[in-house]
C-alpha cells in the first residue's frame, strides 16, 4: 500500500476524525454499554437495593428490634464464632499445605493437591451430610461421641466442622500459584545465610505472599459466613442454639415474617459489602505487588 | 577456606548430573566452572552449598568433611542468577540479614554493612528495595549479602548471566577487583567462555557432568584436551579427513604435519582458529591459493570466508589495521597458511 492510498484509508468516510473510524460505530458502542449497565443493575443492584427496602418495609424500629432480637443475636454470635474458626484453622492449613506443595517434593503431593479441591467440587449438602454419617447417632463414630457426651451433629462443633470443610480450599488455593511463581531462590539464599526453617517462613516467606494470604483469608470469610447448605444439614436448626445467620433468615422467610427475614439478611449483604471493599483493597495491592516482581532494569550508572 | 570434592555423583530421575567428579580448590583461588547449560555445573555448585543433596562421593571445606552438613551450617556465600535478593527487605536488611540470623549486634551489623556497602560501592542506597535498582546494582547487592557472614568460600551461579554486555564486562572487571580485595576462595559457573577466560586464574570445563579439563585459560585456549572443548572454548574452523601417510593429513590445498602415533588412512578432524590462518597478498611461503569470498566485521578483527578450491572454503580473522592496510576485499586472490592445528581422532 502507498503513503496516499494509507493517508486516504485512514480519514476515512468524508472528513471523521481518523480514531473514530477505527472504533466501533457508535451504534455498537451504546447498545452493548446499555446491555451491560441493564444486566448489572437488573440482577445485581436491583436485588441488592431490595434487601434494603424490605428490610426497613416497617421502619428503623421494626429494624432494629429484629436485629437486636435475642435468637438473631445468638446467630450472629455463631456465625463470628463459626467464621472464627474455619479462617484460623483454614489459614493454618493453606499456609502449611501451600509451603509443603510448593517449597518440597514428596510422594503424594498430586494426590494432596486433589483432596484440596474437593470441597469445590462436592455440593455442600453433600458435605454437611459426610458428617451426619461420621458423627451422626447412627453414625460410624457417633456412638462413641454420644457415649462420652460430645455433641458434634446438631450442636456447634458440627456447624464449625461442616463450614471448615467448605472452606477448605480458599487460603490454600491462593497461595499455591503464588509461591510457585515465586520459586524457592529467596528460601535458599536465606538458608545459605544461615536461617532457621522459622526465620526464613517468618521473615522471608511469609512477607512475600502476605497480600495473596489475605485475599484467601477474606474470600475464606465470606463464605464461612455465608455458608448455608452444609450447616442447614448438620445444624439441627436449634433457636438461638445452633442457628447461623443465614439459617435464621430462612427460618423467619418460612414464617412469613419477611421484613425480619430481611432486617437480618441485610447483615449478612452489609458484611458482603465490607468483604468486597477489603478484597478490592487488598486485591490491588497484590496486583501492584506483583508487578514490581520483574522489574525495570534502568541504565547502569557507571561503577 | 579451601575446597575439596571427592568421587561427586548426583542423578536426577535416572539423569546423570554429575558423575564421578573430584577436584580441590586451593585458598584464595578464582576459578571458573565452564560448560553448556546441562553439563552439571550448577548442580556441582549447588552440593557444595548444601543445596542438594549428593547420591555418592565427600565434600570438604576447608579440610573438614561437609558432604551431609546442613546449608545453613557450611557458612559458604552463594550468589543466585537472578539475584533472589528478598524483595521485601531493603538494601540494607538484605546485607544484614546473614548477620542477624547469628544475632550480631546492631553496632557491628551497621559497621559491617557499612564496609561492604562501599566495597559494592553503593553507598547511600541502604533505603533502597531491589524493584528500584538496576540488574547490575542487584547482583552487586547480592555478592555484598552472601560475603557479609564472612564466607570460607563464595559460590557464583552465572552471576551474570542476566544481565546486558556493557553491564557484564564492568562487573567482571568488578569481580576481579572485589577477589583482589577480600582473597575469599571463589567459584564461578557460566557458559560464557570469555567470561571465564578473562577473569578465572584457573577453568574447569564440564560437560556432560563431568570434568574434561581443568587448567589455566591459556592451557585450555591452545591446547584443547578433547574434541568437545577444541569447539566450546574460542572459535574454530573444522575439517574432516583422513591421515595420508604416517605423520601427514592433506586437506584440499593443506598439508598437516601429525603426531606420527596417528596411523594411515585413520579419519581424524583437525581444528584450527581463524586467528591462525595466515592471510597475504603477496605469497611470502608455504602459503597456498584461496580467493575472499564474504567479509564479515567483527570489532577488533575482520573475517574472511576464504574459498581455496575444490569447493572448500575455511574462515580466517585478520587484525583490522593489517586488512586495512593489505586492502582485502571479496573477489581479491590472496595466500593462506594454517599455522596452528589440533588433530583429534574421530
Amino acid at each position: 500500500m502507498t503513503k496516499e492510498t494509507l493517508i486516504v484509508s485512514l480519514k476515512g468516510a468524508k472528513g471523521t476524525d481518523p480514531v473514530r473510524t477505527l472504533t466501533e460505530p457508535r451504534w455498537v458502542r451504546v447498545l452493548l454499554i446499555v446491555a451491560a449497565v441493564l444486566f448489572i443493575g437488573l440482577f445485581l443492584i436491583l436485588p441488592l437495593f431490595e434487601v434494603f427496602a424490605s428490610a426497613f418495609d416497617k421502619g428503623w424500629e421494626y429494624y432494629f428490634n429484629a436485629v437486636r432480637d435475642p435468637m438473631a443475636v445468638s446467630a450472629i454470635k455463631l456465625t463470628l464464632l463459626t467464621a472464627f474458626f474455619s479462617v484460623v484453622l483454614n489459614t493454618i492449613f493453606g499456609v502449611a499445605s501451600a509451603w509443603a506443595i510448593t517449597k518440597f517434593n514428596f510422594w503424594g503431593k498430586n494426590l494432596l493437591i486433589t483432596l484440596i479441591d474437593i470441597p469445590f467440587s462436592v455440593s455442600p449438602v453433600i458435605a454437611g451430610l459426610i458428617y451426619v454419617l461420621l458423627f451422626g447417632l447412627q453414625g460410624l463414630w457417633g456412638k462413641w461421641f454420644i457415649d462420652h457426651n460430645i455433641h458434634i451433629i446438631f450442636a456447634v462443633p458440627g456447624i464449625v466442622l461442616a463450614t471448615i470443610f467448605v472452606t477448605f480450599p480458599f487460603v490454600s488455593r491462593e497461595l499455591i500459584p503464588l509461591m510457585q511463581e515465586q520459586g524457592n531462590d529467596e528460601e535458599e539464599a536465606a538458608l545459605v545465610l544461615g536461617a532457621t526453617g522459622w526465620q526464613i517462613f517468618w521473615k522471608v516467606t511469609l512477607p512475600n505472599i502476605q497480600w495473596g494470604l489475605l485475599y484467601g483469608v477474606i474470600l475464606c470469610n465470606a463464605r464461612a459466613m455465608g455458608e448455608f447448605g452444609a450447616v442447614s444439614v448438620v445444624s439441627g436448626h436449634i433457636r438461638g442454639l445452633t442457628n447461623t445467620l443465614p439459617l435464621h433468615v430462612e427460618i423467619l422467610y418460612n414464617e412469613y415474617n419477611f421484613t425480619a427475614a430481611f432486617a437480618v439478611a441485610s447483615l449478612l449483604t452489609f458484611l458482603a459489602i465490607v468483604t468486597l471493599i477489603a478484597k478490592t483493597i487488598v486485591g490491588t495491592r497484590y496486583e501492584r505487588e506483583k508487578e514490581i516482581l520483574p522489574s525495570s532494569l534502568e541504565s547502569e550508572p557507571s561503577l | 577456606m579451601s575446597i575439596e570434592v571427592k568421587n561427586l555423583t548426583k542423578t536426577f530421575n535416572g539423569f546423570k548430573a554429575v558423575q564421578d567428579i573430584s577436584l580441590k580448590l586451593e585458598s584464595g583461588s578464582l576459578v571458573a566452572l565452564l560448560g553448556p547449560s546441562g553439563s552439571g555445573k550448577s548442580t556441582l555448585l549447588r552440593m557444595i552449598a548444601g543445596l542438594e543433596i549428593p547420591d555418592s562421593g565427600e565434600i570438604h571445606l576447608t579440610g573438614r568433611e561437609a558432604t551431609y552438613v546442613s546449608a545453613k551450617e557450611r557458612n559458604v556465600g552463594f550468589v543466585f542468577q537472578h539475584y533472589a535478593l528478598f524483595k521485601h527487605m531493603n538494601v540494607y536488611e538484605n546485607i544484614a540479614f546473614g548477620l542477624r540470623v547469628r544475632n550480631q549486634s546492631e553496632k557491628e551489623i551497621r559497621d559491617k554493612v557499612h564496609d561492604l556497602l562501599s566495597l559494592i560501592q553503593l553507598s547511600g542506597f541502604e533505603k533502597r528495595y531491589p524493584s528500584q535498582l538496576s540488574g547490575g546494582q542487584r547482583q552487586r547487592v547480592a555478592v555484598a549479602r552472601a560475603l557479609a557472614p564472612s564466607p570460607q568460600v563464595l559460590l557464583l551461579d552465572e552471576p551474570f548471566g542476566a544481565l546486558d554486555a556493557k553491564v557484564r564486562e564492568e562487573l567482571r572487571n568488578w569481580i576481579l577487583k572485589l577477589h583482589e580485595e577480600t582473597n575469599v576462595t571463589t567459584l564461578f559457573v557460566t557458559h560464557d567462555q570469555n567470561e571465564a577466560l578473562e577473569v578465572a586464574s584457573r577453568i574447569l570445563i564440564m560437560n556432560h557432568g563431568k570434568i574434561e579439563q581443568d587448567g589455566t585459560p591459556i592451557e585450555i585456549f591452545d591446547h584443547p584436551a578433547t574434541h568437545f572443548i577444541a569447539q566450546f572454548v574460542g572459535e574454530t574452523n573444522y575439517i574432516d579427513t583422513e591421515v595420508t601417510e604416517k605423520g601427514l593429513a592433506v586437506w584440499g590445498p593443506f598439508r598437516f604435519p601429525i603426531n606420527p602415533s596417528f596411523t594411515a588412512g585413520q579419519k581424524v578432524r583437525i581444528y584450527f582458529r581463524p586467528h591462525d590462518v595466515y592471510v597475504t597478498e603477496q605469497f611470502e611461503t608455504l602459503q597456498v591459493k584461496a580467493k575472499i569470498k564474504k567479509t564479515r566485521f567483527k570489532g577488533t578483527v575482520i573475517e574472511y570466508l576464504l574459498d581455496i578450491g575444490e569447493g572448500k572454503s575455511i574462515f580466517a580473522q585478520v587484525p583490522k589495521g593489517v586488512a586495512l592496510a593489505s586492502g582485502f576485499k571479496d573477489g581479491l586472490d590472496v595466500y593462506a597458511a594454517i599455522t596452528a592445528f589440533h588433530v583429534f581422532p574421530l
